[in-house]
């Protein structure tokens, strides 16, 4: 550790103190969903079927009554009718399948019995007579003409598209792409495969009947959220449904919005009792994942690397509900462009039903499949063109303050100091090692589009701080920055902070903890928080000291009156008296829709990374080994250097995932053939890189306190495309298709090899 | 087949240094007993196949994964959990540096990141990062906090080293 500056104690933002809640999950104290217990709950397992599509004949529980402790078996049939569904965007998702399942492992019913040993055995026992449907799992079967409907079209009322599996089709574009003419027209393909969060904490819900009303526990990252959905389909007001959220052990996306809360609160409620569903690894592969892409990219360009043009046709394959998959598809492909200057655009994205696990938000939110695509592009064009990869990028970067995206926020940060900065630590205008290559990309994220945070800070009597903050701290450390802000403004040590999350009934509201946004929105809002208490403080030192309240300055946790420093502290234990009591701040942090935005919304900020690897390719095997993999961000200031980098890395890692090992596999049937830990591999610790560095660029320019940006996805962005790049370096063969697995690049080297 | 799910046999194992007799069902898991049984929710389940690790704890000194153990094959063995690492509100060397190199971020694999540390400290106290990387091949974090992970158990040795 080193030592602080003279006049920044330990703690304050810009240093890393030990994370928040750190101490809990080093010694097993951490209580995760699963990990609570309450008094005389019933276990609940899931009744699925072993195929994509099914129509539901009859579903027969007499034998799974019978087991000993079964307490009840739930089907559609013991659901309000028409069955309750609900749904970020559309409301399609049923509480169970009624009629017909639409993707594998799509509960049928649900079981609940005193231990999870008779839960686990009458579960199998429920017999149900199905017929299997044909179902459609890729994109060219979805598409097919007369392609079986993924999504009834009754449920899709007045919708154009009702009779496709189209769900929705996005279109943005600004010039006259057939009109600009270009020297160098660049077009290829890209695919990006499902791959699935694989939080290591696999989803957990418990629900409990609380007086008139009920509680939810549940690992979600939006408590606010589920609790209106739980209102809803219970009709109950906001003030009876009490959402606990823990700590989530990872999100990643997956745990944004409701799953089987839903059911759970009606096993509750119906059984009088409390009630807990902990999903099996293999059960949350069935219920999240990534959303598959295919997407066509033509880019023109002058000689001398101008881009003139860029035409895209993204098709998102996303699941049997929609979750939030289209709003992945919308906001993951209106950044085609990248960060370039591109004088014509014209970009259209479809997100397209299967009978697949319903896709949903996962760490860049519908951005990597994009970014694979159109960065992959860029290094096809800088082949094409001649143009060092590097140069092309600086040449085409929005320079800061520049219009890229028309109508949209401007540049944010000087991008092109991001690109020089991961150039020159992988040394990029000297060699690489013999038989090696390196590759280069960029990725830019849209922030969230709005945003509403609110938060209350309490200054108690001794001088110790309470912040209750709606987010969700799923290891990105948010309670590590508000309590940073907290301690910085308000003058605390660190370790008088308490961050209170994770509870509805006594949280006030956020919207949602996604999009890299908790330090700059509910950060924010916790600094809005300690300025209302600076600004009572004020008041009261004037009171105390007799001066009018324009010549009270309250700063960084100190109190000036002309040069008299006081600890707030001390104006705090005077002006309390004999009482004592506590002052109270509230914050709040917008930011506005734009009904005219294609989105909803311009960009609170934009994520900005830039990675540069270098690759070695067995030739005789197809295994890449990652030699040295450079990741840098603009993350505006890091208000805790060390959570950075454990964000800034991770997202590299997990990027290394989806480009070199992860993918579903489907048979011809839909059904998912690699469920869980064995044949699904996710990177480990023999896994790495052999060397990686992360490095940030801080100009302080963001939106949010003391100049930070939103970080978290950033370095996950453009890892899958400058890992390809180093490829094509040191091989010549270009792939177009995720994940790098040793086959798949042995393949393409055989292919080369062949003459 | 149906399983007899209320027979049972009684163990004896030194739990965190504790001795306890229980009653457990046949099929039940080391995993099962210590959380259910037990009520020791440090470790963690997540995989039941043990590939992830997140419910590692030590039996007489060797890391397991507790989802495949039994826990009637536990009997008259020591075993060692997350929760018996602090002595007290005293960190370990282990879970001391795991919280200042940053290594903790979600924290679900934490625990079993740390009881495969131990054992890997116990059998090799100057691990070199080589060892450290397999040492702990089995425990998955999909945080990807692996860099301070390793630096973690790197800076725990080292002040072992110092000590001795």
């Amino acid at each position: 550790m080193t030592e602080p500056d003279a006049g920044v104690l330990p703690g304050r933002v810009g240093t890393s103190p030990a994370r928040g809640g750190g101490r809990a999950r080093v010694t097993g104290r951490q209580a995760y969903v699963a990990d609570i217990r309450l008094e005389d709950a019933l276990h609940v397992k899931l009744v699925t079927l072993d195929c994509a599509r099914a129509r539901i004949v009859a579903v027969d529980a007499s034998a799974a009554l019978a087991v000993p402790g079964v307490r009840l078996v739930l089907g559609a049939a013991d659901l309000p009718d028409p069955m309750p569904r609900f749904g970020p965007q559309f409301q399609d998702r049923p509480v169970l399948a009624v009629g017909e399942t639409r993707y594998h492992g799509e509960p049928v019913a649900a079981v609940a019995a005193e231990t999870r040993d008779a839960a686990e055995e009458a579960a199998r026992l429920v017999r149900v007579t199905y017929e299997e449907l044909p179902a459609v799992s890729t994109i060219a079967a979805a598409l097919a003409p007369g392609a079986p409907l993924v999504q009834d079209p009754s449920m899709r009322p007045g919708d154009p598209l009702a009779a496709s599996n189209v769900l929705r089709e996005h279109r943005y574009g600004w010039g006259d792409v057939d009109g600009v003419t270009a020297d160098v027209v660049v077009e290829g393909t890209y695919a990006f495969p499902m791959v699935t969060q694989f939080a290591i904490e696999p989803h957990g819900f418990l629900a409990a009947p609380d007086g008139d009303g009920i509680a939810v526990w549940s690992s979600i990252q939006h408590p606010n959220w589920l609790q209106r959905v739980i209102a809803g389909l219970l009709a109950l007001p906001l003030s009876k449904v009490r959402v606990y959220a823990p700590d989530p052990g990872g999100g990643f996306g997956g745990k944004q919005h409701a799953k089987y809360e839903p059911l759970v609160a009606f096993i509750a409620l119906r059984a009088g009792r409390p009630a807990r569903l902990v999903l099996s690894l293999e059960e949350t592969f069935q219920a999240v994942r990534r959303g598959a892409a295919e997407i066509r990219v033509r880019s023109g360009f002058r000689r001398d690397g101008s881009l003139v043009f860029r035409d895209v046709e993204a098709n998102y394959l996303i699941g049997a509900y929609a979750d939030i998959a289209d709003r992945t598809v919308a906001k993951g492909t209106y950044t085609s462009c990248g960060p370039y200057r591109t004088p014509a655009a014209r970009i259209v994205a479809r997100s397209i039903l299967s009978n697949t696990t319903p896709s949903t938000a996962f760490r860049g939110f519908g951005n990597p499949q994009q970014i694979w695509a159109v960065e992959s592009n860029m290094d096809e064009a800088a082949h094409a063109l001649g143009i060092d990869p590097v140069a092309l990028r600086l040449r085409n970067l929005a320079r800061p303050g520049e219009v890229f995206i028309p109508g949209d926020t401007p540049a944010d940060g000087d991008w092109a100091r991001t690109v020089g900065r991961a150039a020159e630590l992988i040394g990029w205008d000297t060699p690489p090692a013999p038989g090696r290559g390196r590759g280069i990309a960029v990725g830019l994220k849209s922030g969230p589009t709005t945003g509403l945070s609110y938060s209350t800070v309490r200054l108690l009597a001794d001088g110790s701080v309470v912040i209750h903050a709606g987010t969700s701290d799923m290891g990105q450390g948010a309670r590590t920055i508000f309590a940073q802000i907290a301690a910085q403004e308000l003058g605390a040590p660190l370790d008088w902070v308490t961050v209170v999350m994770g509870d509805t009934a006594v949280v006030p509201y956020d919207q949602q903890t996604s999009a890299s946004r908790s330090s700059v929105l509910m950060g924010n809002a916790v600094l809005g928080a300690c300025r209302d208490i600076q600004g009572r403080l004020r008041a009261m030192a004037a009171r105390l000291e007799g001066v009018a309240e324009a010549d009270v300055v309250v700063d960084r946790g100190e109190v000036r009156i002309g040069d008299r420093v006081l600890p707030i502290r001390d104006v705090l234990v005077r002006g309390l008296g004999r009482l004592g009591g506590e002052v109270i701040g509230v914050g709040e942090m917008r930011k506005e829709a734009d009904p005219d935005h294609p989105l909803g919304g311009t960009a609170a900020f934009f994520e900005f990374n830039c990675t540069a690897v270098e690759v070695e390719v067995d030739r005789a095997t197809g295994d890449i080994v990652v030699a040295r993999h450079v990741t840098v961000s603009d993350v505006g200031t890091a208000l805790n250097p060390s959570q950075v980098r454990g964000q800034d890395e991770g997202a590299a890692i997990m990027g290394l995932g989806h480009t070199l090992m992860e993918h579903y596999i489907l048979d011809d049937g839909g059904r998912i053939r690699n469920l869980g830990a064995i044949d699904y591999r996710i990177p480990t610790s023999m896994d790495l890189p052999l060397r990686l560095e992360s490095d940030v660029i801080e100009h302080g320019d963001g939106p949010g306190p003391y100049g930070s940006k939103g970080m978290s996805e950033g370095a996950l962005l453009c890892v899958a495309p400058a890992v390809a790049a180093a490829v094509r370096d040191a091989t010549g063969v270009v792939i177009r298709d995720l994940p790098l697995t040793p086959e798949r690049v042995w393949r393409a080297l055989n292919e080369v090899a062949v003459p | 087949m149906t399983a007899d799910l209320d027979a049972s046999v009684r163990i004896d194992v030194t739990v965190n240094g504790r001795p306890r007799s229980l009653e457990v069902r046949p099929h039940h898991t080391l995993l099962d007993v210590l959380r259910d049984d037990l009520g020791l929710t440090g470790t963690k389940e997540c995989c039941l196949v043990g590939e992830c690790g997140a419910c590692t704890v030590l039996i007489d000194g060797v890391s397991v994964d507790s989802c495949l153990v039994l826990a009637a094959e536990a009997d008259g063995s020591a075993v060692l959990t997350v929760e018996g690492l602090a002595s007290g509100d005293r960190l370990d060397r282990l879970q001391a540096a795991f919280l200042e190199t940053g290594a903790a971020q979600c924290g679900f694999c934490i625990p079993g990141q740390l009881m495969a540390a131990h054992a890997l400290l116990a059998a090799n106290p100057r691990p070199s990062r080589a060892d450290v990387e397999e040492g702990l091949a089995g425990n998955l974090c999909r945080c990807g906090g692996y860099e301070q992970i390793i630096e973690a158990v790197l800076v725990a040795a080292e002040r072992l080293g110092a000590a001795s």
